[in-house]
This record gives C-alpha cells, structure tokens and sequence, in this order.
C-alpha cells in the first residue's frame, strides 16, 4: 500500500514580499529548506507506517508516531503560515479585511490592542521551539493557544493565525531581539485569510494541505 | 568544589553553607554572587573557536542569550523567595528554563576550547577507556551523539552523561533548557538551539555538529568524568 506523497506549496508571493517585517533570505531557507525538509521526512515517515500496516507490525507504528507529528505538524504549521501572511503594503494586512472575526476578538479581549498585547505576550513566553496561535473553539469562542515544536492545532478548533516563534523564523534578520520580530509580524498578518477562516471550518483551513498531495 | 566557584568568596560560601545553592560538582564553574547567578567570563574570546563557531555567534550567545538565562534565573528565586506559594508555583516552570538554562550553558562555554589549545582530538586515560567500553569506540560515540543532535525536536541539548551509581556512560538528549539532573552527571553537552548555529550553518545543522568536536575540551569532560 503506497501512502500519499505531500509535495510544497507554492508561497502566494515573491520571497522578498513581507519585507521589512521579515527578510527575502529568511523567507527563502523557510519556505524550500525547512518546510522541504518538513515534507520530505513526513513523506519518508507515512511511507515506513504504510509498510508497517501492510505487515500488521503495530510496534513499528506506534514508533513511528513522533516523526509524523514533528513532520506532519511542520508540514501543516508551516502551509498555514505561509497563508496567513501577506505583504504589508496588501489591503488583506489592514484588520478592515476582517470586519467579523476582529468584532470578535474586540468582543473577547476587550479591544483589538489588548488583545494584540496577550497574543504577543503568549509568544514570547513560548519556552524553545513553537507556534502561537488564535484559534476558533469547536463550540465556538476565540483563543490564543501556542503549542511546542511543530505540534499542529489538530483537536477540532480552527487555527485562524499562526505565528511561527522558532529561531529560524527570525534570527538571520533579529537575532536575539525577538520581541521585535512579535511586533514586526503584525504588520504582515493576513486579516482576509483570518476572516475567511474565522467563517470556515478546520476543513477550509486544511484546503491548502489537500491540494499540496 | 573547583576553586573557580569562590570568585565570591565569603559570601557564596556563607549561601553554599545555609544551603541556599547546592551546585553540583560538575556545575562548579556556574557562577552566584550574593545568591544571585551572573553571567560568567568565557574562558576564551569570543572568535577563539572560530572557524568552527563563528565570533558572532559566540558574543550574541554569551552576552545575549546567558545573560537572558542569568537575568530570568534572578527573577524566578526572587519570586519563589516572596514567599506566596502560588506565585511561588507558577514561577517553578520559569526556575526550571532559566536555571537550566544558566547551568547548561556555563557547562558548554567549559566543554570547549580552541582548536589551536585544548580543543578537539580524542580523549585519552581513564575517559577513554570508559568510552570504549560503553560505546565501543570514540568514533561510535561521536556518531551515535550526532544522531542524537540531528534527533532532537525542537531545541535542547545533547550530553555525554555519567551514571552516579553504575559509572556507565551514555549519551541523553533534554528539551528546551531542561537540565541533566538527577542520578546523571553532565560530562559534556553540545547545544542544539538554532540559535547556537544558525548565523554560521544556518539549516545545516549536521554540519554545525560535525564541526563542533574540533573545539571539545576533552580535559574539561575528564575532570568531570573522574570526579562524577
């Protein structure tokens, strides 16, 4: 039984697009270094668990759980990213492309800044590797959750927006100061995709990984 | 207790004494001052493992990076010392990233050295002999604690530890700036965050860790190695 293969995704823009929020040369090792590497060891990974199903070898299965969370969860935290990002100069980078989902967040938090200061802090905060993430709640209601290392928000919420807060995502261009990568990113946010998100389900948001098979 | 400890002299005794620290043997380099941790001198300047680690690196990972550690470190026992248990509880988390972060990188400055001094080659006497016991041969050590770098999701470390009741060595990974603790002794530990590397190698890190056994300080690992 052959798994299926997942290739990269084409980034929706020039890698020189998101600057001066993020660099061309960041972007450039990002997208076809690290999210390559991301699929190619996901792809190695599903194609090991295919043949150990084929064989009824539950053990070497279960062994192989980790490698397809850390790729398999590169490989979607990374396809989400891309998406949600659009050059500062675009319309789509001005939160009036979310008229719905930023009364929400007002709703929630109180007021748009404030909760910029709780999803900027919930970033800094991340301990080694990880994503922050605004997600929508299955029952519904917003969230800021971040997760470690390359674990995807997989548990029925919809991620609206991903920050990546690994050090390869900034330190070529920021070095240690990553509080200003956190206040440079905002400028960069894609608020259509986000809105487009907020009305959608986890599936909608998932688009672009099925298309990438 | 190696004598780097005392730079502090009667007052870090005085805190060693009332048992307000307790560093490890092998953390004797880990520096407090009046019970607060400092940024410890590196033993060498900063483009003194170069060209394997660049200079750069090495001043933005010191000055920066330690300093963060040391500086979060100070605020999570200040914290903990105010005495409300739940403030107290909910800075251990910070204790535990910052402390260890202090401790494992106060160990790597002290695991390497320049290739043109202490740096690089094998290890010899005792150490070694214990390394091909338990690993077979250097050569399987290095590999084996390569894959282990290469292995590692996220940041962490790598390290060659010993064990306090058996004397078996054995290669650990830790998460973050989880500290080796417990019934394992750090002997050596190679630094595995983006950071450590990535102005040099940037995603190549499988070059950053062949690169690095040039600058090992094998006198270093066998002071630890003897006294653990």
């Amino acid at each position: 039984m052959a798994a299926k293969t997942y290739s990269l995704p084409k980034l929706p823009y020039a890698y020189n697009a998101l600057k001066p929020s993020i660099s061309a040369q960041i972007m450039e090792l990002h997208h076809s270094k690290h999210h390559q590497t991301y699929i190619t060891n996901l792809n190695k990974a599903l194609q090991t668990h295919s043949t150990a199903v084929g064989a009824g070898d539950i053990a070497a299965q279960i062994a192989l759980q980790p490698a397809i969370r850390f790729n398999g969860g590169g490989h979607i935290n990374h396809s989400l990213f891309w998406q949600n990002l659009a050059p500062p100069s675009s319309p789509d980078a001005k939160t009036a492309a979310a008229p719905a989902l930023v009364a929400e967040i007002t709703k929630t938090w109180g007021s748009y800044d404030k909760f910029k200061s709780a999803f900027s802090a919930a970033l800094l905060g991340i301990q080694g590797s990880g994503w922050g993430w605004l997600v929508n709640e299955s029952q519904g209601g917003l969230r800021i959750v971040t997760t470690k290392d390359q674990d995807p928000v997989v548990g029925g919420e919809v991620p609206i927006f991903g920050v990546d807060m690994w050090e390869h995502a900034y330190y070529l261009q920021y070095l240690n100061g990553k509080a200003a990568y956190v206040e440079n990113i905002w400028k960069v946010i894609n608020w259509k995709v986000a809105e487009q998100r907020y009305h959608g389900g986890p599936d909608d948001a998932f688009a672009a990984l099925k298309s990438s098979m | 207790m190696s004598t780097t400890l005392l730079r502090s002299a009667p007052a870090l005794r005085g805190a060693l004494r009332a048992g307000a620290m307790k560093p490890a043997a092998a953390m004797a380099s880990t520096s407090f001052v009046r019970g607060k941790a400092t940024l410890p001198d590196l033993p060498y300047d900063y483009g003194a493992l170069e060209p394997y680690i660049s200079g750069k690196i090495m001043e933005l990972h010191h000055k920066k990076h330690h300093q963060t550690y040391v500086t979060g470190l100070n605020s999570a026992l200040d914290t903990i010392a105010a005495g409300d248990p739940l403030k107290a509880a909910a800075a251990a988390p910070l204790l535990n990233f910052h402390g260890g972060g202090h401790i494992n990188h106060s160990l790597f400055w002290e695991n390497l050295a320049p290739a043109s001094r202490e740096g690089g080659g094998e290890p010899d006497g005792a150490l070694k002999k214990s390394i091909s016991e338990d690993f077979g041969s250097f050569d399987t050590l290095r590999k084996q604690m390569n894959t282990a770098l290469a292995g590692i999701q996220g940041s962490g470390w790598a390290w060659l530890v010993k064990d306090k009741t058996t004397g078996t060595l054995s290669i650990a990974t830790r998460a973050n700036q989880d500290p080796v603790s417990g019934n394992l002794v750090p002997l050596l530990g190679i630094d595995a965050w983006e950071h450590a590397y990535y102005l040099q190698y940037e995603n190549r890190k499988a070059e950053y860790f062949e690169a690095i056994w040039n600058v090992v300080n094998w006198k270093t690992v066998a002071g630890r190695f003897e006294k653990a």
